[in-house]
């Protein structure tokens, strides 16, 4: 806007949008501004609430308040169909086009050209051609789509959102299936449809991507508005800053002191540790009564390390060690049977079962490693789960309640207590304070240094650094899929996390998909 | 066109299934024969090119056996006991059916549920419904069915291609052009591939989902007629089963029971196959007529095996292409 002083309305114009699902609070008071023929980046953590902005934008979800202007004329679609009329296109990485149907029906769907009726096959065809064409593609547009690369996919689905006389698109994730050579082509695209005066909201993890590409970015966090730069005056370090949180200055390190769990007995070790294509070798060791925290970006390898470390995923290469010995890690069970613990992000998916009672997810874990011939009585049950409770300080303190009806903050307790409840010697915990109010969540950290002074041995994954740094004996960076710094006592703050996270190596976030 | 290449191995089956009966039986070879399969199969092949775009949208129509059934007994009544002159009587059938049939679209839409258990339903819905009409077989004694029953185009070589299988011919040529030549019948085929993708791309999903089912009812409403024309009766007894043989013709036919793909000319060889192998029974005269449900059976077993591998070969080439562009 600095750049058009006269008073014509930017392309897209987003005011105090707020929306909230239950008692959560998505949104609040978010703005963003789009101009014509601009590349602007959306960025934020998992949980900035990026994709609920394009859904609110898009008409998917309905707003709770504020306004959308396009051309300075308020919308407010219902449907994505509404939202295209307005002249929103929005292309999501799962390219959501039809790979049964050819390449030009899905170009044309519902608005082929007709003659009585019938519709204009060899015509239609003509145009898909020169439609792709403008976007650099010359294929067989009669072959089924779902017999292109995802890379023809992508542009496909492009053409048809700017033939849909978009004025405005938004591509989600565009490059994450895409190989180096095909971002090029990708970006080429970009950069021709902003000539012609397009606006392009660009959302996407890959840094090196958002600097090469977009004019402009706007930063979300927790649901906020945290700003708006020029790309080209707007440092790495500091745009890493803006998405991961606090300044930098007020962050001094008030953690316990480290130095006395250096000389603990290691309880399990990772030796050139990794898999091809998911995260480069890694070694790591974790020591009872040691806090290791995984810091990085969203898509930086934390969580396939975590995955990796559990037996979730299956390792090609590298040793595993539990307590010295040699150990393989192929399946859950296998990290089970080692006495590791895992509570993974979603927690809604993957950890708790909403239907069953406090009382019966908290004994899952303990039930499934004593195998179904030796059940657990009910008294055993009941006492297990009275003490949990009791210890965790899980409200309501009532076993028989559905875990579904607790808050965030309880959940995760109950999902830490499943765990504790199995007597484990290693706890992987990823993001265990995401989606949980401000006091629950001091309560999680003040149980997880406590855990570990019991001996336990913890590895957390969370993009709350402050939160790392303060409990946190080590902390392991990621960046591009690979274990790139690891700090230790003094070392730990904010400000070196940071630092090891914007390095600008040579490191190309793309050579994890090659 | 899309579809084809499963529909052409079902044309070569056929054409060899036929070769080889006519080598054992050299009278299965005239328009005879050939006009007697078509008149005996006109109601299959009817309802089947109505299952054949449900399932290509990724549904499946359980009931219309049994609106067959209740088509049946209803004009039989209508005709012989209120006295409704049978145009009137033929109007009214297919303005119910093709009501029931949007009434279960609109529930599978409104409600989201599957549509196997909504045609469930309706299958049972209408067969209890002519059952409440009546129970017993009711004759047809109109004059217009004898004159229709009397009509027919001689073929060369003494075969009659009768008015029913004139009909058939004519729905089965009509829905290959609506489906593949249509905004409709590409909607169809987008609703096989993902309902949600296709609402995202604007196509209006509970509509279409609306007019599917409608159409497969109506034509099963056609069906119910052309078939009180073939036996000269209405009984609620009548086309029991006869969903499972149409969803066999159409997927022996090539259409993939995931939906998505399929043609209705594939369907269309897929009910003569049932009808030929029906034919070769009769011929032999000491088979069991069962012999037809279980042929069909192995059958249908080799085309969903077949199906399942032409998927896993399309699959190959995309990964293929894929890497060439790195």
């Amino acid at each position: 806007m600095e750049n058009s002083p006269d008073s014509a309305p930017p392309l897209l114009e987003v005011r105090g949008i707020s929306k909230s699902f239950g008692a959560v609070r998505a949104l609040q008071e978010v703005d963003f501004t789009l101009g014509a023929g601009e590349i602007h980046a959306l960025l934020g953590e998992n949980g900035a609430g990026k994709s609920t902005l394009i859904k609110v934008v898009t008409g998917v979800f309905p707003r709770d308040a504020g306004v959308v202007r396009i051309g300075g004329e308020d919308i407010a679609p219902r449907s994505a169909k509404a939202a295209v009329a307005a002249g929103i296109a929005t292309v999501y990485q799962e390219v959501n086009l039809l790979p049964n149907l050819s390449v030009a029906q899905n170009l044309f769907l519902d608005r082929q050209p007709m003659r009585l009726g019938i519709v204009r096959e060899g015509e239609m065809r003509r145009r898909a051609k020169a439609l792709l064409a403008d976007f650099g593609l010359d294929i067989d547009v009669a072959a089924p789509l779902g017999s292109y690369s995802v890379a023809v996919q992508h542009v496909t689905a492009i053409a048809r959102a700017v033939d849909l006389s978009a004025r405005v698109l938004i591509l989600d994730e565009p490059t994450a299936s895409l190989d180096r050579h095909e971002v090029e082509i990708l970006f080429g695209i970009m950069r021709q449809l902003a000539k012609r005066g397009i606006g392009i909201v660009f959302v996407s993890h890959f840094l090196d991507q958002v600097y090469e590409i977009s004019d402009r970015i706007t930063v979300l966090r927790n649901g906020r508005l945290v700003g708006e730069r020029e790309t080209a005056s707007l440092p790495r370090l500091e745009l890493i800053r803006m998405m991961l949180g606090r300044e930098l200055a007020e962050t001094t390190s008030e953690r316990a002191t480290a130095s006395e769990h250096q000389a603990r007995d290691v309880c399990a070790s990772f030796e050139g540790y990794g898999k091809v294509g998911y995260v480069a070798p890694f070694n790591l060791e974790l020591r009872h009564g040691e806090v290791v925290g995984l810091a990085g970006l969203l898509g930086s390898g934390r969580t396939e390390t975590a995955r990796l470390v559990f037996g979730a995923e299956r390792a090609d290469r590298g040793q595993a060690r539990v307590e010295g010995a040699p150990v393989r890690l192929q399946s859950p069970r296998d990290g089970v049977r080692h006495g590791f613990g895992y509570c993974p992000e979603e927690r809604k998916t993957d950890g708790i079962v909403a239907e069953l009672t406090v009382r019966e997810n908290i004994v899952l874990a303990l039930q499934a490693k004593r195998g179904l011939h030796r059940p657990l009585s009910r008294r055993d049950q009941d006492e297990i789960a009275r003490r949990y409770v009791k210890m965790l300080d899980i409200r309501p303190a009532d076993p028989e309640r559905p875990v579904g009806l607790l808050s965030g903050g309880n959940q995760q307790k109950v999902l830490l207590a499943r765990w504790l409840a199995t007597s484990p010697r290693l706890l992987v915990l990823d993001e265990p304070t995401r989606g949980i109010d401000v006091g629950a969540h001091a309560e999680i950290i003040r149980l997880i240094r406590e855990l570990c002074d019991d001996g336990l041995s913890l590895l957390v994954i969370s993009s709350e650094l402050d939160e790392i740094v303060t409990y946190s004996d080590r902390v392991v960076v990621l960046r591009d899929r690979a274990h790139v710094e690891e700090l230790a006592g003094e070392a730990i703050d904010v400000g070196n996390i940071l630092a090891a996270i914007a390095a600008d190596g040579a490191a190309v976030a793309h050579e994890a998909h090659a | 066109m899309r579809g084809l290449p499963p529909a052409l191995i079902t044309a070569i089956v056929l054409v060899a299934g036929f070769a080889a009966c006519a080598v054992q039986f050299p009278n299965i070879a005239s328009t005879r024969v050939v006009g007697n399969l078509l008149t005996d199969n006109a109601f299959l092949g009817i309802v089947a090119t109505g299952m054949t775009f449900v399932i290509i949208s990724g549904g499946i129509d359980l009931s219309v056996g049994s609106v067959i059934g209740f088509s049946t007994v209803f004009v039989a009544l209508a005709i012989e006991r209120w006295g409704m002159p049978p145009l009137v009587a033929f109007v009214a059938i297919l303005v119910l059916s093709a009501a029931f049939g949007a009434a279960m679209g609109a529930v599978i839409h409104v409600f989201d549920l599957p549509p196997f258990i909504v045609t469930l339903a309706g299958m049972f819905l209408a067969r209890g419904a002519s059952f409440l009409l009546s129970t017993e077989s009711v004759p047809i004694t109109a004059p217009v069915y004898s004159t229709v029953s009397d009509f027919a185009l001689r073929m060369p070589g003494g075969g009659r291609l009768t008015t029913i299988a004139i009909i058939m011919l004519a729905i089965v040529i009509g829905g290959a052009l609506l489906l593949h030549l249509t905004r409709f019948g590409a909607n169809v085929y987008a609703l096989g591939g993902s309902r949600a993708t296709a609402s995202l791309m604007g196509v209006a999903v509970g509509k279409m989902t609306v007019k599917i089912y409608m159409l497969s009812s109506l034509l099963a409403g056609i069906a119910g007629i052309v078939f009180s024309f073939y036996t000269s009766a209405g009984y609620s007894l009548s086309a029991v089963g006869v969903e499972l043989d149409t969803i066999a013709a159409v997927v022996i036919g090539g259409t993939l029971l995931t939906g998505g793909q399929g043609s209705v000319i594939g369907t269309f060889l897929g009910v003569l196959i049932q009808g030929l192998i029906q034919t070769y029974i009769n011929f032999d005269g000491t088979l069991s007529s069962w012999w037809t449900k279980i042929a069909t059976g192995i059958l249908l077993f080799a085309f969903i095996a077949l199906q399942q591998g032409l998927v896993a070969l399309a699959r190959r080439p995309a990964t293929k292409s894929a890497g060439a562009a790195t």
